[in-house]
């Protein structure tokens, strides 16, 4: 069957199966920063943006999507870029596989939540898993991202 | 140092946090081969015969392989230099299925729902045949696990099929039973570790295709190039020049990927296809079929004078390596060797082992290797030994543990050239506030808030066995390319290997490039693990490093006309006469370097070392039991390391922060049972709970460097050491709130909250 959505901003109609997930059809769509590594929904790895909302593609269906608009890391390079230098500042993004997922559900929690305390960013990204980290250094770069943020907006950039 | 003990951003960096598609299936080709495996349901069984006709039908399938079509000559999947030490009782599938995940045959089509179709058509007539779950039953049971003829040991390891022992030791020094007999107290204590599993992010996969010149080649998330060659030509029976593997980046390891997992099924199917094939590994398959830590059993005795000097360590270890011998007899020396050891010179100690086959997935390596089960015994038990004697657990370490220039006989015979294992004991305890917090305090609402410690080491380097190797050549504009052989996965080592390199030839570490690894293109190395590539990596580094730099100098003054080498200097940019200041660029060198040149720019150094010089490791915990419910929350954890000179403090501070974490996962949560027919429970991330950013408190790291000679730039091992604090400290910090002692790691609060209805009935 067919379906069309706006993916990272293009539209675009493909062909896809009843019980293809979102997760395989945007990686066949060559969005391959999005990843799997889990298949229960555990882990956090596949986020991506359904309409604005992060969702886990991995269970989510292709048909679901259809009509709507689905934004991966890919389409959003300029706020990873911006944002991501802060995590490889703290040499936290380690083996990086994980990375995509926790990028998209930080700039979700950015959107939502501009300066978001300590506790609300653990607990808003509690659902996406990282073995390397220990998870320390990422939140010292989502700490010393938000001072950087904080001091341009106040530079009124 | 101007580059090294920097903390340099990752290279690989900002690829990885914009989501670039750089690993394995990201880059295989799209019109590879699916590659599926059919899996025991049996723990132990015969099998009578199998029937493909049917899966064949399927449209799209191409190939179903099964123990009728594979080679009959034994293997091990285990990454390690040969002769490996592992015993060949492999193969890529065999008649006999041994746990319950163990494959059954390989199928391949055009997608995954061809070959899914296909697996269910396959018709197997099992004979069940009783299987030994428990390992404690193994050694010398009536069941035979690898009763076959050709099963063979390639080392004189203790090892024997006919046992059901994949190795076995006893070793003694000094007049052990005597001083035992002599001491005032002796203490023991008998602690289980299951068998966790590492669970990179990125399962286990590979693909493979044939190339121009008819070889194989094989693209692998794994630690070991050089050794999956090794292990191919092993398993298809076919020479070893006919296959080439490659790594791309790696989505994590910690060990898992230093054995040949995944890497046979799709090499076999494009063997026989001659077309690409890939193979995923769900998450389920990771944690069925994969290469998890060895369950151990480590009994440890320690005894000592009544004012707390220990003076003998005996350490007995049962080892768990299921259906398949990989790192089974390598893992079980560091439960001994490296935990004995913390406590340097003694009069005597004793260590034996048993390392036992049984009807659960296969062992491999993990982070710690060994080291991590044998420190949380004997951790554990010098905790028990202060709680009796009534001494403070950090004094009683003041008191015992190795020093700087101590000799260690538990360690091989080595010294301690470069230990600053004091100076993290009096950090931590500053650090956490110990005296104030030792043992406990009752918050008052139920809750109970306490401290618990441990130290720990490991090595750096399989000492007269590792082989670092690294090439750098010059190249025009004056850069570097540094190619190697280790495997960076996710550790940073091309990044600080390239700090050493840029340290060497006074450059900015961009513009050393970094490459690897590619059998066909990388120096020899063998391989990202047993806390290796810092140490004889680096060190083959900095000797490529400083022949290319003595090659820009010698040619720099041919182009000045100077005759002695010793009167230039070389600033990076500049070969300059220091007599007169005359000097010629780096860029005339690289450009001159490419015609009419008979200098060579290109060197390759390899390395092995006559040690292994442990790192060293401090790790106190603070956590707040809830006593109606057996909750633990961690407060805090104070780390202090002894890694050396520290290469580049960033990612050190991150490889200790990821071990830490991992070594709570182990002790409050990563359980591993298995159903009576021998099924793991815990197959998924729903029940294998490794640890959220809510569960870990907060970590502070800082380190203690000592200065290793043998090191490059005086560094050691960073990588392994950092995971084996947490289960000594943390099981102490439960009895300091709780009294309860556990044995048995995971802890669960269930357990917590039971035992203190037991203890206060």
């Amino acid at each position: 069957m067919q379906i069309s959505m706006i993916l990272n901003g293009k539209k675009i109609t493909a062909e896809t199966e009843p019980d293809m997930m979102l997760l395989e059809f945007v990686r066949s769509q060559g969005c391959y920063s999005v990843k799997r590594g889990c298949e229960t929904a555990n882990c956090g790895l596949c986020t991506v943006f359904l309409d604005e909302k992060p969702v886990l593609s991995c269970s989510t269906l292709a048909v679901r999507a259809d009509g709507r608009k689905v934004t991966t890391l890919e389409g959003l390079q300029e706020e990873a870029e911006e944002f991501g230098a802060f995590i490889a500042d703290q040499g936290a993004e380690q083996c990086g596989f994980c990375n995509p997922g926790f990028m998209m559900n930080a700039i979700a929690l950015f959107r939502e939540n501009p300066y978001p305390s300590e506790a609300e960013i653990k607990e808003y990204l509690a659902g996406n898993l990282c073995r390397c980290s220990g998870y320390e250094g990422q939140l010292r770069g989502i700490l010393a991202f938000l001072e950087y943020k904080k001091e341009k907006e106040q530079k009124g950039e | 140092m101007k580059v090294v003990n920097k903390p340099i951003r990752k290279k690989d960096a900002m690829a990885l946090v914009t989501g670039k598609p750089v690993y394995t299936d990201d880059i295989a080709p799209k019109d590879c081969l699916v590659v599926k495996l059919l899996r025991s349901p049996h723990a132990h069984a015969w099998m009578e015969d199998i029937d493909v006709s049917k899966a064949m039908k399927v449209p799209g399938i191409e190939a179903v392989y099964t123990y009728k079509d594979v080679p009959q000559k034994r293997f091990t999947m285990a990454g390690q230099t040969y002769p490996e030490p592992s015993p060949y009782d492999r193969l890529i599938l065999d008649q006999r299925v041994r746990f319950v995940g163990d494959p059954v045959a390989i199928i391949a089509g055009k997608d995954e729902k061809s070959v899914d179709r296909a697996m269910k058509l396959i018709k197997v007539q099992y004979q069940v045949l009783e299987p030994i779950l428990d390992f404690h039953q193994a050694k010398d049971s009536h069941i035979l696990i690898h009763p076959e003829e050709n099963w063979e040991a390639k080392c004189p390891v203790g090892a024997d099929n006919q046992r059901n022992l994949a190795a076995s030791e006893r070793s003694t020094y000094g007049e052990y039973d005597k001083v035992m007999d002599e001491c005032d107290i002796v203490v023991e204590g008998t602690y289980h570790t299951k068998a966790n599993n590492q669970t990179p992010m990125e399962t286990f996969r590979t693909y493979t295709y044939m190339d121009t010149y008819g070889r194989l080649n094989v693209v692998s998330s794994t630690q070991i190039v050089f050794h999956i060659r090794r292990i191919l030509g092993h398993a298809l029976d076919i020479p070893k020049s006919k296959i080439r593997v490659i790594k791309p980046r790696i989505g994590g390891g910690f060990g898992s990927k230093q054995t040949a997992v995944a890497e046979v099924y799709p090499a076999f199917v494009t063997w026989k296809t001659g077309k690409p094939a890939k193979l995923i590994y769900t998450r389920e398959e990771s944690q069925i079929q994969a290469s998890p830590r060895h369950e151990m059993e480590v009994s440890c005795k320690i005894g000592a004078t009544k004012d707390g000097h220990i003076r003998a360590i005996g350490v007995y270890t049962l080892s768990n390596t299921g259906a398949f011998g990989e790192h089974g007899p390598t893992t079980v020396g560091l439960s001994g060797h490296k935990s004995i050891s913390l406590y340097g010179d003694l009069e005597a100690y004793r260590f034996d082992y048993d390392v036992v086959y049984t009807n659960v997935q296969a062992a491999g390596a993990y982070r710690g290797y060994g080291a991590t089960q044998g420190i949380f015994a004997v951790e554990s038990t010098v905790n028990k030994l202060a709680a009796e004697l009534n001494i403070d657990p950090v004094k009683i370490r003041e008191m015992n543990m190795v020093k700087e220039g101590e000799k260690m006989p538990s360690y091989y015979g080595e010294t301690a050239e470069s230990c600053a294992l004091d100076r993290c004991l009096a950090r931590a305890k500053e650090m956490i506030k110990w005296d104030e917090k030792f043992p406990c305090k009752d918050m008052g609402n139920g809750k109970v808030r306490s401290v618990g410690v441990s130290l720990a080491m490991q090595g750096s380097a399989i000492s007269g066995c590792d082989v670092g190797g690294a090439t750098i050549k010059l190249n025009d504009d004056g850069f570097y390319v540094l190619t190697l052989g280790a495997a960076d996965m996710g550790t940073g080592c091309d990044t600080i290997l390239a700090q050493m390199a840029a340290e060497e030839l006074e450059c900015d570490v961009d513009r050393v490039i970094s490459y690897s690894a590619d059998t066909d293109i990388s120096p020899y190395d063998s391989g990202s693990y047993a806390s290796s590539t810092t140490y004889v990596t680096g060190l083959a580094t900095m000797q490529a490093a400083n022949q290319l730099k003595e090659a820009i100098i010698k040619t720099g003054a041919d182009m000045l006309d100077v005759e002695d080498p010793d009167l230039l200097e070389f600033d990076g940019d500049y070969v300059r006469n220091l007599e007169d200041g005359r000097k010629v660029s780096l860029i005339d060198i690289a450009t001159k370097s490419m015609v009419n040149n008979n200098q060579v720019f290109q060197f390759t150094a390899n390395c092995s070392s006559p040690v292994s010089p442990p790192p060293y490791m401090v790790g106190m915990a603070e956590i707040e039991v809830d006593k109606e419910t057996g909750h633990v929350e961690l407060i805090d954890y104070a780390a202090v390391v002894d890694c050396g000179t520290v290469v580049n403090p960033n990612l050190a501070r991150v490889q200790a922060e990821g071990g830490i974490v991992q070594g709570i996962g182990m002790v409050l949560s990563e359980n591993i049972s298995y159903t009576k027919k021998g099924k793991l429970r815990e197959n998924s991330f729903m029940q294998y709970k490794i640890p959220t950013r809510l569960d870990m408190g907060r970590l502070r790291v800082e380190f203690e460097s000592s200065y290793e000679p043998t090191g490059p730039y005086g560094a050691k091992s960073i990588g392994e050491v950092v995971i084996n604090t947490p289960l000594a400290a943390l099981t102490h910090a439960i009895y300091n709130a709780t009294g309860l002692r556990f044995y048995e790691l995971p802890i669960t609060p269930e357990q917590i909250a039971m035992g203190i209805l037991e203890h206060e009935n």
